[in-house]
């Protein structure tokens, strides 16, 4: 490998794990704060890329989708919490994991019903189809780029909400200590329905801003489900930082990996976690 | 105590849904006739291969209605098992099928590594299989047995035609990338086999984590080490982030891309532009110029609203073998042997051209050599006529 190939991997690294960060954010948030185990997370990522396929259908206008998708995947977010896990909370991870993987099965039907089960794609907006050439054979879609400035971009918005703001010094304390969160005259229940929304809408807009670069096809977010729960494991279960790092390490990892030990590649992302499990068991900032 | 309560409340409302089940079973079996043939379909309804389960089922009901809905004279029942294109579910759902359905045949499976478990069951069982996409090798070589038909392709099939045609094109020097599963090993062994024995080099191959669809880091290496052409085996939402990302990358222009037939076939849609110019082999192309393949065509579009994929095709020609030999049987599934006979002396007049089984039942058939120009696979030319597989390793061929 020489000097250039290695750079470009490290892009690629940098990509991927910004954007494994952007879907997982949620599931942490959710676990760390509600203690709700949401295994419907990647269905939500696949909600949320069918939602970009049937808006630019209709629009035709990517921006168009993200504006009226992300309401949708909040209200989504609102309606499952409401109705749903609010009646949990009290009950064991067990109920959590029943219902949420019910609602997986659930949603892929409905996903079936409403939209079929071809393979779609979404063309990648106009204003940002061109690419960037960095050898004479390779180029980089400046759409891959957009996808990594906005995911960085959320990132830090996360640290300066949960940082600097009321709410999120809320969702701190909230995390550490329901009780005197509650004692103190701050209405936990509406708190927990945004937190869910907030974390269904990350997903959602994960499925919608890689719904370009990727395919829509039925049980997409299966797999990217098992990738976030690894991060999010890897990181600290509950900690945003954590699933950052735990991003970028997964990023690292499977892009460098594959190429290096190719004999390992379907493994090598949970020998990772083992790795990080064994010498940190509660994962790496937890 | 509150937790014994709270499974108390939810093993009653387990046993009352459990109730609904059986009594609704009891129901759609009421309504069975005694002598129905019995097909049971085992194929993935859900999940990344849904779409060719309903293809191929849409194929099998196309070809049994115009025969009036019946075969040999009896009306059908099809019996749909969802196979969630899981290996590990294979044994038991086969088992199902067989012993607690009866059914007379099992037409499954789409996933190579779910046929390994059908096939382990059907060689037991005697239980009379048509394998109507699943292209491992190994189902009519080693493990081929009288009752195992397929009416879709082996991955050497597919593959090892293209090996010629890419030296033809002036390729000497070529890297090969296909999901680390058998389907996509065998595949990329089959064309390097042709390949070399053209007289090509195979700079590398790549092998991918089955199904993971992140490509970005393996197409960095492929850039850097220039070969002259890329092989690619994807298939379903693989294929069209592949081939999505193999253009976004810019490698294509400079690297042109060859695969097998299934990376564009049903997918070129998704795919849109960045598949212009993929060059792909596969036993058929939507755009045959044949009467079988138009009147096909039509049918199926008038039925089902949509066109006709490979998949299609392949239920189809398994509804046509059915209809051929239980015609032949008079209708008779209790005489096996007899209907193992006739099911293996079908000659089918397919979209595909025509083709009859070989000695281990795969089908001797051509392969075409296709290129995608504007949103379609057109026909180059065929890449190798009657190609029948070696079948290595079974009896039946010896």
């Amino acid at each position: 490998m020489d000097l250039t190939t290695i750079l470009i991997q490290l892009l690629n690294s940098v990509q991927y794990g910004l954007l494994l960060f952007l879907i997982s954010s949620g599931l942490t948030l959710v676990f760390g704060i509600m203690g709700v185990i949401n295994l419907a997370h990647g269905a939500m990522y696949m909600i949320g890329a069918y939602l970009a396929y049937a808006f630019v259908e209709w629009s035709g206008s990517f921006s168009v989708a993200l504006l009226l998708g992300i309401p949708v995947m909040l209200v989504v977010g609102i309606i499952i919490e409401r109705f749903l896990i609010d009646h949990l909370y009290k009950k064991d991870h067990l109920f959590q994991v029943l219902l949420t993987f019910g609602l997986i099965l659930i949603l892929n039907d409905l996903q079936s019903l409403i939209w079929g089960n071809d393979t779609h794609g979404v063309p990648i907006p106009e204003v940002l189809s061109g690419s960037i050439t960095l050898t004479d054979t390779m180029q980089y879609p400046v759409y891959r780029l957009t996808v990594s400035a906005i995911c960085l971009v959320l990132a830090l918005g996360m640290y300066w909400v949960i940082q600097k703001t009321r709410l999120g010094m809320t969702i701190r304390a909230g995390a550490s200590n329901r009780e005197m969160v509650e004692a103190l005259g701050i209405n936990v229940r509406t708190l927990f329905t945004i937190i869910f929304a907030a974390g269904v809408a990350l997903a959602g807009l994960g499925g919608m801003i890689s719904a370009p670069l990727s395919s829509v096809y039925p049980g997409m977010g299966d797999s990217v489900l098992i990738i976030c729960l690894v991060v999010v494991v890897i990181g600290g279960i509950g900690s945003i930082k954590g699933a950052f790092w735990g991003a970028m390490l997964i990023g690292l990892v499977s892009t460098f990996g594959p190429i290096l030990i190719p004999s390992l590649a379907s493994v090598m992302v949970y020998l990772v976690m083992a790795i990080v499990l064994l010498v940190k068991p509660r994962g790496l900032f937890a | 105590m509150k937790h014994t309560l709270n499974y108390k409340l939810f093993s009653r409302m387990f046993r009352q849904i459990a109730f609904v089940g059986v009594a609704a079973t009891m129901v759609s079996g009421a309504a069975l006739a005694e002598d129905d043939v019995k097909l049971g379909l085992m194929l993935p309804y859900t999940g990344t291969y849904a779409a060719l389960g309903e293809a191929i089922t849409n194929g099998i009901e196309l070809a049994i209605e115009e025969n009036g809905g019946k075969l040999g004279g009896r009306s059908v029942n099809l019996m749909r098992l969802d196979s969630e294109a899981k290996p590990g579910k294979a044994p038991q759902n086969m088992n199902r099928l067989v012993n607690g359905e009866g059914a007379d045949v099992i037409i499954g499976p789409v996933h190579s590594g779910v046929a390994m478990g059908m096939i382990k069951i059907a060689r037991q069982e005697g239980a009379i299989t048509i394998i109507p996409n699943a292209g491992l090798n190994a189902a009519t070589r080693q493990f081929c047995a009288p009752n195992i038909f397929r009416t879709s392709f082996s991955a050497w099939q597919t593959a090892y035609p293209m090996g010629k045609m890419a030296y033809d094109r002036g390729y000497r020097k070529i890297a090969t990338i296909a999901w680390n599963y058998s389907f996509g090993k065998e595949s990329l062994e089959a064309f390097e086999e042709g390949f070399k024995a053209a007289g090509g080099e195979i700079v590398k191959q790549f092998l991918t984590p089955f199904p993971k669809v992140e490509f970005q880091a393996y197409l960095t290496e492929i850039a850097s080490l220039k070969p002259d052409a890329v092989f690619a085996f994807y298939a379903g939402g693989g294929a069209v982030k592949f081939v999505k990302d193999y253009d976004a990358a810019g490698i294509k222009n400079a690297i042109p891309l060859l695969g097998s037939g299934f990376m564009t076939d049903g997918t070129l849609d998704a795919q849109g532009p960045a598949a212009e110019g993929v060059m792909t082999t596969l036993h058929y192309a939507a755009s045959l110029d044949n009467p079988k393949n138009k009147s096909f065509q039509k049918a199926y579009q008038d039925t089902y609203g949509k066109a006709a994929d490979i998949y299609a095709v392949q239920g189809y020609d398994a509804g046509q073998m059915l209809v051929q030999a239980l015609d032949a049987v008079k209708g008779n599934t209790s005489d096996k042997d007899a209907l193992i006979k006739a099911l293996a002396a079908v000659k089918i007049d397919s979209p595909r051209g025509p083709w009859h089984f070989s000695k281990a039942h795969n089908p001797v058939q051509n392969m075409y050599l296709r290129e995608v120009k504007n949103g379609h696979n057109v026909v180059v030319q065929v890449a190798a006529e009657a190609v029948d597989d070696p079948a290595t390793g079974c009896v039946m061929a010896q």
